[in-house]
């Protein structure tokens, strides 16, 4: 068992400091790409605490809707397949709610204040 | 020192220029570049700008018209009394640039956040939409005997080729399969009328001032079909910048849009366009997987293509808008 902090809380420490300390002092290319670089950062802190719940639920609804099992990518390419053959289609019951389901998990992690996100959110 | 080759170029076409100063590169990959520079004239300085290929780099990408074919339609576009750049000399072997053209540098903006936020264009931006539908109406009506030699699109054969690259990423995404699945249902064949269509015509390639559009950049897409294709590229979402209830570049409405292309003798078909508009959002999702493939393949191992990457989602919530609404 590896030692505190988590990678979450040292990630944040680290985009913190960019943030509020070197980001100001940075001008002109540098600085959009220091922006998009504390971007990232933020990301991958979503993504360490929102992704394995996401994903539990997510294999959860495809294995119902397909009655099949597997890893996630396996289960993706399945549901795939039988969109692109016609087999499964917006009639489907469950097939619209599980893709904006988990889009919207997706754009939690991915890009929180995306307009259209924040709109299908109620905000 | 790329002063010394344009000085000598400068000389060659514009008769008394004694020479040119402040080159600097606007942008560029490997194999296309654009820089910023002024000629010095007795008469006053002009500012130009070089879009070329740097010597070594011949041939066009894919699916790009060529710098050659972009120079002739830039012409072509400012001939007809259109927001162009004046085409001042295309490169020859003997300039020693490589391939390309100069042109007359407008002044405006292209950021989209500042066309958008800014006082400045707050007078633009109420007019934009119904201007731009006369421009692009302008550019569908070019003559079609004088275009270059270029690519011709169905919407088909646009499905097939946005197909195959996605399913050549092997990553599975239900939400564009089930839009893929969309587009061939509702293809709608061939258009009555095919025209020269500009292909990116979008926030960064126009240049806009107070008063309103004032150039049109950027024709390294252009290709032969359906002139609706750039009425609904306009208004994919990926362009509104959070202004997402004015669909044309969030700025206007689709019926401000249609109503300068009617008012340039054009009509607009709304389902078409939805359609294009349909095909845009995929294809810059599309595109954004592509540039978390070129990221992790390398060479060009940058942080902003792998954050590009991470954009695909965007236009799967957009499809979903579009083919799945919610509660309606």
């Amino acid at each position: 068992m590896q030692d505190e902090p988590t990678p979450a809380e040292l990630i944040k420490a680290v985009a913190d400091f960019l943030r509020s300390e070197i980001a100001p002092a940075i001008k002109g290319h540098n600085g959009f790409k220091l922006r998009v670089g504390i971007n990232a950062l933020d990301l991958v802190t979503r993504q360490l605490a929102f992704a394995e719940a996401g994903d539990a639920v997510e294999a959860a609804r495809l294995k119902q809707l397909l009655d099949i099992d597997g890893t996630l990518m396996e289960l993706n390419r399945a549901l795939s397949e039988k969109i692109a053959g016609g087999a499964v289609d917006l009639n489907t019951p469950g097939l619209s709610e599980h893709l904006w389901q988990t889009t919207m998990d997706k754009l939690a992690v991915d890009q929180p204040n995306y307009a259209s996100y924040k709109r299908e959110l109620g905000k | 020192m790329i002063e010394t080759e344009l000085t000598r170029c400068v000389a060659s076409f514009h008769p008394g220029a004694t020479g040119v100063t402040g080159a600097a590169k606007l942008s560029g990959g490997a194999s296309q570049e654009t820089w910023t520079f002024d000629i010095v004239h007795p008469n006053g300085t002009i500012g130009a700008i070089l879009r070329r290929a740097p010597p070594g780099y011949g041939a066009a990408p894919g699916r790009a018209a060529g710098l050659d074919a972009e120079a002739t339609l830039m012409q072509l576009a400012h001939d007809a009394g259109l927001p162009s750049p004046k085409v001042m000399h295309v490169l020859r072997p003997e300039d020693g640039l490589g391939r390309g053209f100069i042109m007359a540098r407008v002044e405006g903006e292209t950021i989209a956040r500042k066309i958008l936020r800014d006082e400045e264009f707050a007078g633009a931006r109420p007019i934009l939409a119904r201007q731009l539908g006369r421009v692009i109406a302008g550019i569908h009506g070019l003559p079609q005997a004088k275009l270059p030699k270029l690519r011709s699109l169905t919407a088909t054969k646009e499905i097939e080729d946005l197909s195959r690259e996605y399913h050549s990423f092997d990553w599975p995404r239900p939400v564009f399969e089930l839009a893929l699945r969309w587009l061939r249902d509702h293809d709608p064949g061939p258009s009555s009328e095919t025209t020269l269509v500009h292909g990116d015509f979008r926030h960064g390639n126009l240049i806009i001032g107070p008063d309103g559009v004032r150039a049109v950049l950027d024709w390294e897409l252009a290709h032969t079909g359906d002139p609706m294709e750039d009425l609904g590229w306009i208004c994919v979402n990926s362009w509104r910048f959070g202004e997402i209830d004015k669909p044309v570049g969030g700025f206007g409405t689709r019926e401000d849009l249609f109503a300068g292309y009617a008012e340039a003798g054009r009509k607009a078909d709304p389902d078409r366009v939805m359609f294009w508009e349909v095909m845009g959002t995929l294809r810059w999702g599309v595109m954004c997987c592509g540039m978390m493939q070129r990221f992790r393949s390398g060479p060009d191992h940058s942080m902003e293509r792998a954050m590009i990457g991470r954009r695909a989602s965007e236009t799967e919530i957009d499809l979903l808008r579009l083919l799945a609404p919610r509660g309606r």
